[in-house]
């Protein structure tokens, strides 16, 4: 659990909605470097099983360790552990009565105490990383949406993570949008990041995973290389699954 | 965003277009019309104060009690505002005890009449109070404790002054109508905005204070701006405490001169100016926040 090589490790996960099972029993380790992307239909709990490791819901079972870390209902503990977690989310969740740059300072100066001179500088290094750094002092509503996306993934390497969770970046973007998000997460993969992605951009699997995970129901079905899983899916229900998104 | 069509429509360049006589006849149609009835009212009474001697009599007699009215109705909407923000953070609570204690109160408030909390709060609530401290004084006293026992003991019913109960039960009243508004605007932020705060570290209150209260409180503006309007309107009810407000004093007036039109228009249009005004203030107020939102 604890080797120094893991950022990682859900031992039997598992988490039950009223009436549903979201994770029935997922175990996974991610080490430090890696890219993850997780992949499955709808309802399959994949992001479920990315809010559970920051615990923006809480887990119902099962053991998550962190950087070596187990993760407790400690309020402190989690505070500590989130400020160490960027997370992109599907709608951006941008705070749309701040500027852009003080979307991106906010948590470094109140949650890291950095001082306002550092926050800027880092804030716009890390705009000019994502390549919007003209925008620093629109509001979000002034931006479109792949803008948004990237000051939202700005805001989280602000903070300087060790683990980037992505739940469904691009999926309310628009088409031609996509590209501009999935290049800079395609960027932050090569520069050796550690990151979980939840997708459905299946380019973005085979160019940047180091390994594919497959669920369905709240299990992981199979788990794999990007050439493999594509090439030779072992499972049926992952050869079903692919065959209903690539072959169309 | 939702925005009436008289502020979004630009007047079109060309003259004699139908375009613009379609915009003069929007802009005819949404003119505030009634806007000339209370300048009306204005006018009158403002010649009749000037030139009719027993108005202006009446006029000069009540305006003592401006001070009175203004002041008790802007310190209880002060405090009603901080009970309201913890009694609305306490409905929304995960804590059982504190969202319980908050309906409590709110549902307690909602069910009784203002008229009858005012007696109550003024002439049970106080005295009880007092009547504890006391007591709890007296068990010091006997526990050794003379000194902060005499402080408790000394407290006497006739130091609350019938203003300062007013200014309390006006605040606890409108503290239960403000928790319900400030509720309603935390809940209309989404959910995402308190997962965005809380993964990046911050604690439950910094996201409420940095990033829900915030655009909550900005929601709620235009509701709040009601409950102060409406909280200047009530104050009125305080004149059965005695308290010199401009209700207290027209009625004063009223009796020792019989002279009840002159009272009563004079004390309705003092109410109706003020609260005319601050309606304006409301609507400039939430223009610029408009305007703000859409830069």
């Amino acid at each position: 659990m604890n080797s120094a090589e893991n950022m990682v490790v859900l031992q039997n996960l598992k988490k039950h909605f009223t009436g549903i099972e979201a994770l029935d029993g997922v175990s996974l380790t991610v080490k430090k470097g890696q890219v993850i992307v997780i992949i499955g239909p709808s309802g399959s709990g994949k992001s479920t099983l990315l809010r559970c490791v920051n615990q923006l819901e809480e887990k119902s079972s099962g053991e998550i360790w962190v950087d070596g870390e187990r993760l407790t209902r400690n309020s402190k503990q989690l505070d500590k552990v989130r400020s160490e977690i960027g997370m992109v989310f599907q709608h951006f969740n941008l705070y749309p009565h701040l500027t852009v740059l003080e979307n991106i300072t906010l948590a470094q100066r109140i949650v890291k105490k950095i001082s306002k001179q550092l926050a800027i500088e880092n804030a716009m290094a890390q705009l000019k990383r994502v390549g919007i750094e003209e925008k620093a002092d629109k509001f979000p509503a002034q931006l479109s949406g792949g803008q948004q996306q990237r000051v939202a993934i700005a805001r989280a390497l602000a903070m300087n993570p060790k683990l980037m969770l992505f739940d469904e970046p691009t999926s309310a973007l628009d088409p031609e949008m996509i590209k501009e998000v999935l290049e800079v997460m395609l960027d932050l993969a090569k520069a050796g990041i550690t990151m979980i992605v939840v997708t459905h951009e299946m380019g973005f699997a085979r160019a940047a995973a180091d390994e594919v995970v497959f669920m369905d129901k709240g299990q992981i079905v199979e788990q794999a290389i990007p050439a493999d899983f594509f090439a030779n899916p072992k499972q049926e229900r992952t050869r079903l699954f692919l065959s209903q998104i690539l072959n169309h | 965003m939702a925005q009436s069509v008289s502020t979004s429509t630009r007047p079109p360049s060309i003259r004699n277009s139908p375009e613009f006589r379609e915009y003069i006849l929007l802009k005819i149609k949404t003119a505030p019309w009634w806007l000339i009835g209370i300048a009306i009212i204005a006018v009158i009474t403002a010649v009749t104060i000037a030139t009719n001697q027993p108005f202006q009599d009446a006029f000069l007699f009540i305006k003592a009690g401006l001070g009175v009215t203004i002041s008790t109705t802007l310190i209880a909407f002060v405090f009603a505002m901080v009970l309201g923000l913890l009694t609305g953070l306490g409905r929304i609570s995960n804590n059982t005890f504190f969202r319980n204690l908050a309906t409590l109160y709110v549902e307690i408030i909602r069910g009784i009449p203002m008229l009858v909390l005012i007696f109550f709060i003024a002439l049970v609530g106080v005295p009880a109070i007092v009547a504890g401290f006391k007591s709890l004084g007296v068990w010091f006293t006997e526990n050794g404790m003379i000194g902060i026992g005499a402080w408790l003991s000394g407290f006497k019913n006739n130091a609350v002054p019938m203003n300062t109960r007013a200014i309390i039960a006006l605040s606890f009243t409108y503290g239960a109508f403000l928790a319900e508004i400030f509720r309603a605007g935390i809940q209309s932020i989404g959910r995402g905005q308190m997962e965005a705060a809380r993964s990046q570290g911050m604690s439950y209150w910094q996201a409420m204070r940095y990033i829900i209260l915030p655009q909550a409180i900005r929601n709620v503006l235009p509701a709040l701006g009601n409950d102060f309007i409406s909280m200047l309107k009530d104050s009125s009810l305080v004149s059965v405490l005695a308290v010199r407000d401009i209700t207290q004093i027209a009625r004063l007036y009223a009796g020792r001169s019989f002279q009840y039109q002159e009272a009563y228009i004079t004390l309705a249009v003092m109410y109706l100016t003020m609260t005319v005004l601050l309606s304006f203030l409301m609507k400039f107020i939430e223009k610029r926040i408009q305007k703000n939102e859409q830069r």
